[in-house]
């Protein structure tokens, strides 16, 4: 379970606050599309949830642990624990999809055998075995944004974050990273899904947060996109 | 598992400065100018120091003693002058010894030699050569010789002259002039040093800058600082490694180039800068290497805390 307790984050003083007062349940094996204006506070708030911002007020939890307490190599481990993708996909330019999905697995301390058997069998499940020796730069965004997946999902984590994974994507790849996020969330994954696409947001039909000025405005188990 | 990890930053660096290689290529070419002027200077310093050693091995005080003063007197003076701190040595010149080198000298010169030969006896007294361990210890000695001479005037008298007054300007010059030198040097090697430790920093944080959105990808899937640090810190030590190999090879035809040039500069016997690459090499390839990867392992290690969160 993650809980976002009365949450505010002000990046500078003297600045409107980030996300202001937020209170937030998400349970095991939801799928919640996080929607809101460019400035709601929605990265903000999926950021908090891997430490890399923290509240400035409040406390989010992971489980049972409050994230702002913990120390540094639980917290690595915390990250081992959360899958995320973005908009930019994010992949390491100088390695081939092989190596940037497998540094995902050597970080959470796999053994080299299970690094050569998961690795491909990842990218079966999204369509991309025989780019396993691409670099980056040879594929698509589309492909791109797969591989991102893999590399989010290959450690089984309990929570997939997809801060705008589809904003850079044609409405054909759109369609195909929707539908793997929700196989994923098919297969157990809690999915948080920040998105400015109300197609996406609609055809999914599940939970839906809405943002505006930091604030949670709206949240509904059976949403649509209304901004 | 640290094995396991070891081995896989070791590669992921490997792979970094091979796959990055215009970047690489960019930092290896800064450090290797970098250490070039740091051997430079190195060797440099050498050929100043061997310089300024052979004109302080060039000065001395001699004490010319008086035909009467006996071996014995002459033994305890030298005794007493070794036993002194600033003197280095005390080398004896017999009075036969120094009528040979007397008429060595003269040999060309008959009427000299015509005329000592009349005198039927040695004219010339025994003396004493004195070496200080710093030209600035002269003095010291000259006054201490002083002090001797004045306690034995008369007839009894044992120390005829000591020469250091007159060479005294010569040797203060010399003495300046060492001092400035070594003053000098060490200025330069600072502000070389300096200069080269923050353009080899600057390189070497812009070649990490480029990697900045790898670095925050590897801390959001969770990598520890190491497994982040560790593969560029290796790349480092590659720049350096790369470098000073290739200073160490630059550096054999260019010295054995100018090694004749360098001993007619500086004077037969007092430097050859290729003599010097060849019995220092050891020293050289240490401090050289040395530097080269520790610069590299430090320079990544500083330029990649700014990038590590968490």
């Amino acid at each position: 379970m993650i809980y976002y307790d009365k949450v505010s984050k002000v990046y500078s003083e003297g600045m409107s606050p980030a996300v202001q007062d937020i209170t937030l349940k998400i349970e095991p094996n939801e799928f919640v599309s996080v929607v809101g204006h460019s400035g709601a506070g929605k990265t903000t708030l999926l950021k908090m949830l891997f430490a890399e911002v923290m509240p400035t007020e409040g406390a989010v939890y992971f489980g049972s642990h409050d994230i702002g307490k913990l120390r540094n190599g639980d917290l690595l481990q915390l990250r081992r624990n959360i899958g995320t993708i973005f908009q930019d996909y994010r992949l390491i330019p100088t390695k081939n999809i092989y190596e940037n999905i497998a540094f995902a697995l050597e970080v959470a301390g796999k053994s080299d055998e299970d690094i050569e058997g998961d690795v491909p069998h990842v990218l079966d499940l999204v369509g991309l075995s025989e780019k396993i020796w691409s670099f980056p730069r040879e594929l698509s965004g589309g492909e791109q944004q797969r591989v991102a997946i893999a590399r989010a999902i290959v450690n089984q984590p309990d929570v997939l974050i997809a801060d705008e994974p589809t904003g850079n994507l044609d409405p054909i790849n759109t369609h195909d990273v929707v539908e793997i996020l929700k196989k994923i969330n098919d297969l157990g994954t809690t999915v948080i899904l920040t998105t400015h696409n109300k197609g996406v947001v609609d055809s999914i039909g599940r939970r839906v947060v809405t943002m505006d000025q930091g604030r949670i405005v709206r949240d509904e188990m059976e949403g649509k996109y209304v901004i | 598992m640290f094995w396991i990890n070891t081995k896989r930053i070791a590669r992921h660096g490997l792979i970094g400065f091979i796959r990055n290689g215009f970047i690489s290529l960019a930092a290896v070419l800064v450090m290797t100018i970098t250490l070039f002027v740091a051997a430079l200077l190195l060797i440099g310093g050498a050929a100043l120091t061997s310089t300024l050693q052979s004109l302080t091995d060039k000065v001395d005080v001699m004490v010319y003693f008086t035909t009467s003063a006996t071996d014995a007197q002459i033994q305890e003076l030298q005794k007493n002058l070794t036993a002194l701190p600033e003197v280095a040595s005390v080398t004896p010149v017999s009075r036969d010894l120094a009528i040979a080198q007397f008429r060595e000298r003269h040999k060309n010169d008959q009427l000299t030699i015509q005329a000592l030969d009349a005198l039927g006896s040695n004219p010339l007294g025994a003396s004493l050569e004195i070496r200080a361990r710093e030209t600035s210890q002269y003095e010291g000695i000259a006054k201490y010789l002083e002090v001797q001479q004045v306690s034995q005037t008369g007839p009894g008298a044992v120390i005829d002259k000591v020469n250091f007054f007159q060479n005294k300007t010569a040797i203060d010059r010399l003495t300046n002039i060492i001092d400035t030198s070594n003053r000098v040097g060490a200025a330069i090697a600072i502000i070389l040093g300096v200069a080269s430790l923050l353009i080899v920093f600057n390189t070497i944080r812009l070649a990490i800058y480029t990697a900045r959105d790898e670095i925050g990808v590897m801390n959001i899937v969770g990598a520890s600082h190491w497994y982040v640090r560790g593969p560029f810190m290796i790349a480092g030590v590659l720049y350096g490694f790369t470098a000073a190999l290739i200073v160490l090879i630059i550096l054999y035809p260019l010295t054995a180039w100018l090694g004749p040039d360098s001993e007619i500069f500086l004077g037969a016997g007092v430097f050859n800068v290729f003599t010097y690459y060849v019995d220092s090499f050891a020293f050289l390839f240490l401090a050289i290497m040395g530097s080269g990867i520790a610069l590299g392992a430090v320079s990544s290690y500083l330029a990649v805390r700014r990038y590590l969160n968490a």
